[in-house]
């Protein structure tokens, strides 16, 4: 297709010509075009349905606040639903579909809605839908669900990859037009860090859409005077293509950067969005100002758009959106539009102007006093109806008309701390508040300076005030002289009339809709918005919302300011969920830890199982093992029989020393440890504040003034955290330094009877059970490296835990397989480890839940009241002390042949399954392969005084009901004689 | 003494240091410093700042680190610092410490509690600004600081304009690789 519309003039680069394809059809377009300008240089001025009247659509705009060009852009995975045809950047070979119709653009099935038009009246579906109430979820959920939304989306997985990162600088400046040019220029040349962020791809703003000189420059040329030198200054990053989204606290901005959204694909390893988040000093809001419809009726045809944007398109992207145009305004800016048009050789038809004493303009025919009252056209804008001054009415053929009711600077993120924005009645529009967020300034349009004298000049002024905050001296640049025409508008917001007049585009909103909510009494700004819709969706209201507003305050009597302003909230525009996201998904959602016995038990084929950021062994199949039940089974009667090796280096380890270490101890464990001879080790419990339990471990004295605390792998953090704050914030007094040394140290349960002879072919010390006695602690040697044992046990069994610095880990398990050769040693994962402590009671995550006492766990004795600690006194509080209360039980079925389930609860033989007869529950349930049939620990009430009774363990989810007998939580080696072998 | 002679490692998992070259950026995984922490036992600071003048051992401000003969130093929280020092030479860094040192600090080694990546090249704030909110360029040389990098609470340390020491938690050091591998490779 031929580019009809192509006009002289432009930023695009016709040296090149890119082709690209719409609904399927071929189009031809130059780099420098937007998706939109490019189809109305073709003549394609349809481009979408709207949402709810399914009504034919083209752009009103030529920037972001865009309501109804909304396209899928690219095709399979990369497909983007409602993107913005008037700022998606033209490549070649890009692909777009229109979106919300059925079967084709020009012929939707769905646009009978238009035909149905009053049952669909804002809130309709408040009233409808309402009977029978049984069809809702069946019925009516399903077909509006269906009928909902816009574009599509693939489900297919996004194979771009996004960044996220962290920016700094003395001043933000938001905008890169005339006023935040200016502002860079300023603050650039003055040596503060810069940070100028622009929507657009092209810098430059309105200067790159208006005629107007600066100086002896073309608005345009000046802008790219002014980047070349902005772009020489090492202090200054110029950030295009790169949206600030939102201010946040403390002078931090989100900005989405577009890294290759103009790109087919993105090149390799490029991101294809950053999320940036900008720490900055200062900011400078230089975000210029958007254009607002005028009502009338069927004002909502392609061709009709906003006149800045009409003669953007002329000047910027060399189109003429139709070779027969219209400007119907209330203010000068409109004029402007027909001025630039007729210019560049389109047949300007006539200026419709609302107000009666403007000054005429000459060679135009300017209808003063005119209103346009409707439109025509089946898929675009054939001719409109003038009524003039005097009543007289007249059709204009027309194929492109320019709509303009005055500027609304561009308050958005200056409300987004919920600062209200102020009327402004010289200009007819909301200015910024006083500012809410704190170092922020607005320059240029944004602050209802709307001349580009003004943008300049504010942009000077802001930076200069900026700086001046800094304590950096200002060289200001030398302002060009630019135009300064004041804003002469009279408000006129909508035209009366009997059928409808579109307000929000983008979700279908007429002036009808806001008669409605004021005639329901919905007329607090907060209600229009959620009644009528007005505003919602993806451009947030930018072009309706004043006007809305407007007709509000009309039919309330009330002033606009009174009738409520509109609060914006973050994002400005969308941003899509990968930048958010960033690097920070699949496999890269979270890093790993990685065990220092990693390597080798990859080789070995281990399963791994994630534990907090670890990756543990759960389990080492073996040839021929099909089911993970052989697999543990077998790690778990191998090491009962002989000895198994774990990696328990996710243990916390914390390293506390000091004059003050015991007495430290003595105050966060429930029991004591000042005691506690050197070279020895000691179980310890940890209490909250409340009383509950926190967490467990042994901890080991390994000198006067040192020891080694061990947490549980879940808690390593917590604790650590929990006892930064008592030596700093409770007890700052104490001589008690502390830090966690969980990974320097590779640390291996080495357990079963064959524990002992194995490690002696590994160290260099004595470890008889005389030189080493149960719960030992020491500093010794393997083979000269230096080393520590400690000998607890966490399976029941004799063992130990011996730890070497971590880069030796790989090749200490490495040696304890081969020095176990002889002992068949196994390495046991986390299953098995979880087995044998069942077997042996040992409480672990499932018991410590946070709800449970150490009475509860059957340790109310370790709770010392000799001597205070955290979480002892309110332990014995009225309630945590009851003597039926729950109580840690052992539980096995009644018949061995029978399984349990996990998550049931204990009921009496006969009782009804109901909550007031939960007598408790089944905490950790295994298989024993030691005793051959499953066991489990459980809270009882009354636990201790029932071991032997029969009870029922019952999970109505699963529908098990199983009688079960209670018994001693310890079910092997109750006396702990294998451990003290 | 057994005849047991285990072989280490590197946090990588690999028999040898890595190196990674990517554009005008190095990246070095170093694991022949010893690290050790040194933290001040209570009302002993001015034994400290004495030992430590007599050991060669410098005792940087806050946020600070500073090279001394053998012995390097930076700041971590008032009061305490880490300790770097050759591997080869002072492998039980906290035995040479604690002789030092005497009771007048709480020393305790920190040498495979961390991997350490070097970063070497021009221009290695466009990297860092993808992982960290560090401000890396605003930085003097000689800054030590805490930070997070991909989830992970780090040390980095600014010894010149073109070399920054990352220090990380060891366990996850493919991670960390990983994550300035492709930071680095969307600037390229």
């Amino acid at each position: 297709m031929t580019q009809s519309n192509r006009i002289a003039g432009g930023q695009i680069d016709r040296s090149q010509t890119f082709r690209f394809h719409f609904d399927g059809l071929p189009y031809l377009g130059h780099p420098g075009d937007t998706l939109a300008s490019a189809l109305l240089a073709n003549g394609v001025r349809l481009m979408g349905r709207s949402f709810k009247y399914h009504r034919p659509r083209g752009p009103i705009s030529a920037g972001s606040e865009e309501p109804n060009a909304l396209v899928e852009l690219r095709s399979g995975a990369r497909q983007e639903p409602n993107t913005r045809a008037t700022v998606a950047e033209l490549f070649d070979g890009l692909t777009a579909q229109s979106q919300n119709r059925w079967p084709s653009l020009k012929f939707d099935a769905l646009s009978i809605n238009d035909r149905l038009n009053s049952f669909f009246t804002a809130g309709f579906y408040y009233k409808t839908f309402m009977w029978p109430a049984s069809f809702w979820e069946k019925v009516y959920e399903p077909i509006i669900r269906r009928a909902a939304g816009l574009g599509s989306l693939t489900k297919l997985e996004d194979p771009d990859e996004y960044d996220k990162g962290f920016l700094h600088c003395d001043i933000l400046i938001i905008g890169a037009g005339p006023a935040g040019l200016s502002a860079a220029l300023t603050a650039g040349r003055s040596g503060a860090r810069v940070i100028l962020a622009d929507e657009d791809f092209r810098m430059g703003g309105r200067l790159n859409a208006e005629t107007f000189a600066l100086g002896d420059q073309s608005g345009a040329d000046w802008a790219l005077a002014a980047l070349a030198e902005l772009a020489s200054l090492p202090n200054v990053r110029l950030l295009n293509r790169t949206t600030v989204v939102g201010a946040f606290d403390h002078g931090i901005y989100g900005a989405v950067e577009r890294v290759s959204d103009h790109l087919p694909v993105p090149l390799a390893g490029k991101p294809r969005q950053t999320f940036w988040r900008i720490y900055s000093k200062r900011a400078i809001l230089a975000g210029g100002a958007i254009e607002r419809p005028i009502a009338f009726e069927n004002n909502d045809r392609p061709g009709i758009m906003l006149a800045g944007s009409l003669r953007a398109y002329a000047n910027r992207w060399g189109v003429a959106v139709g070779d027969r145009t219209a400007v119907f305004t209330n203010n000068d800016d409109g004029l402007r539009t027909a001025v630039d048009l007729q210019a560049k050789g389109v047949d300007v038809v006539a200026v419709i102007d609302s107000r009666e004493n403007s000054e005429l303009l000459p060679g135009i025919r300017h209808l003063r006093g005119a209103e346009v009252t409707n439109s025509a056209g089946r898929l675009g804008l054939s001719q409109i109806t003038v009524r003039m001054a005097d009543g007289r009415t007249e059709t204009l053929k027309v194929n492109a008309l320019g709509v303009s009711g005055g500027w609304n600077p561009n308050v958005n993120i200056t409300s987004h701390h919920r600062s209200r924005p102020v009327w402004r009645e010289d200009i007819a529009a909301f200015v910024p508040g006083s500012g809410e967020i704190a170092n922020l300034l607005v320059a240029g349009a944004a602050a209802g300076s709307l001349s580009t004298h003004g943008a300049l000049v504010t942009g000077d002024e802001m930076a200069r005030k900026a700086l001046e905050g800094l304590g950096i001296s200002a060289i200001s640049a030398k302002l060009p002289k630019a135009e300064d025409a004041p804003v002469r508008i009279k408000a006129f917001w909508h035209v009366e009339g009997a059928s409808r007049a579109w307000i929000d585009q983008q979700n279908d909103v007429t002036v009808k809709d806001i008669k409605l909510a004021h005639q329901e009494n919905f007329t607090s700004v907060e209600h229009l918005k959620r009644y009528t819709t007005l505003g919602m969706a993806t451009d947030q209201g930018k072009t309706g919302n004043v006007l809305g507003l407007a007709v509000m305050a009309e039919l309330t009597g009330k002033s606009i300011p009174d009738t409520g302003t509109t609060v914006y909230r973050p994002p400005y525009t969308p941003v899509a969920l990968g930048a958010l996201a960033g690097r920070g998904r699949g496999h890269e959602f979270k890093p790993f830890r990685l065990t220092p016995s990693h390597k080798w038990a990859e080789e070995q084929g281990a399963v791994f199982v994630e534990v907090g950021y670890w990756l543990r062994t759960q389990w080492v199949a073996k040839a021929g093992e099909t089911e993970w039940r052989q697999s543990v089974d077998r790690e778990v009667l191998a090491t009962r029989k002989s000895v198994g090796i774990c990696d328990v280096t996710t243990l916390g380890k914390i390293d506390i020393q000091g004059t003050d270490a015991g007495a430290f101890l003595d105050k966060v464990y429930a029991n004591t440890f000042s005691t506690l001879a050197v070279g020895k080790c000691r179980y310890g419990l940890m209490l909250r504040e409340d009383g509950i339990v926190f967490d467990d471990g042994t901890t080991a004295r390994m000198g006067p003034n040192e020891y080694v605390m061990t947490t549980t792998t879940a808690n390593a953090v917590t604790v650590f955290r929990h006892l930064e704050y008592c030596r700093q914030v409770l007890w700052p007094d104490m001589d008690v330094q502390i830090i966690s040394t969980t990974e320097a140290w590779a640390q291996f349960s080495v357990a079963g009877p064959n524990a002992r002879n194995l490690l002696a072919k590994v160290v260099d010390q004595d470890i008889s059970d005389a030189a080493f006695p149960y719960m030992g602690a020491g500093n010794i040697t393997v083979g000269g490296l230096r080393a520590r044992l400690f000998r607890i046990s966490f399976s029941g069994e004799l063992a130990f835990e011996i730890a070497v610095p971590t880069r030796y880990g790989d090749a200490m398990i490495r040696k304890l397989m081969e020095a176990g050769a002889e002992f068949d040693a196994v390495v046991y994962g986390t299953e098995a480890l979880g087995v044998m402590r069942v077997e042996k009671g040992h409480v672990a995550g499932n018991e410590l839940n946070g709800t449970s006492t150490a009475l509860n766990m059957g340790l109310g004795k370790m709770v010392s009241r000799k001597k205070d600690s955290i979480g002892m006194l309110l332990s014995q509080r009225d309630g945590m002390t009851q003597a039926d209360g729950l109580r840690l039980v052992g539980v096995k079925p009644a018949n061995p042949a029978e399984a349990l389930k996990a998550g049931s609860h204990f009921l009496k033989t006969g009782a009804a399954a109901t909550a007031q007869n939960d007598e408790g529950w089944l905490t950790s349930l295994v298989y024993s392969p030691h005793l051959g049939h499953h066991i489990a620990l459980g809270y009882l009430k009354n636990g201790a005084s029932r071991i032997g009774e029969k009870m029922r363990a019952v999970n109505l989810l699963a529908g098990t009901d199983t009688e079960v007998e209670i018994v001693s939580p310890h079910f092997i080696d109750p006396e702990g004689e294998r451990l003290r072998a | 003494m057994r005849d047991v002679n285990l072989k280490p490692i590197t946090a990588l998992g690999l028999d040898l240091p890595q190196v990674v070259t990517l554009g005008r950026w190095t990246l070095t995984e170093r694991t022949d410093v010893a690290l050790a922490s040194l933290a001040v036992r209570r009302g002993r600071l001015a034994d400290v700042q004495a030992l430590a003048s007599a050991a060669g051992l410098p005792l940087p401000p806050a946020a600070m680190s500073e090279q001394g003969a053998v012995y390097a130093a930076f700041w971590v929280t008032p009061e305490m610092w880490f300790v770097e020092a050759p591997f080869a030479s002072h492998e039980d860094i906290r035995r040479h410490l604690l002789a030092a040192f005497g009771e007048a600090a709480s020393i305790t080694e920190q040498t495979d509690a961390w991997v350490r990546f070097d970063l070497v090249g021009p221009g290695l704030a466009q990297v860092l600004e993808r992982l960290s909110n560090f401000d890396l360029a605003a930085a003097p040389s000689g800054t030590a600081t805490r930070t997070v990098l991909e989830h992970l609470g780090c040390y980095l340390i600014k010894r010149s304009e073109t070399l920054v020491s990352l220090y990380g938690p060891r366990s996850s050091a493919q991670s960390l690789h990983h994550a300035w591998v492709v930071a680095a490779q969307s600037v390229l």
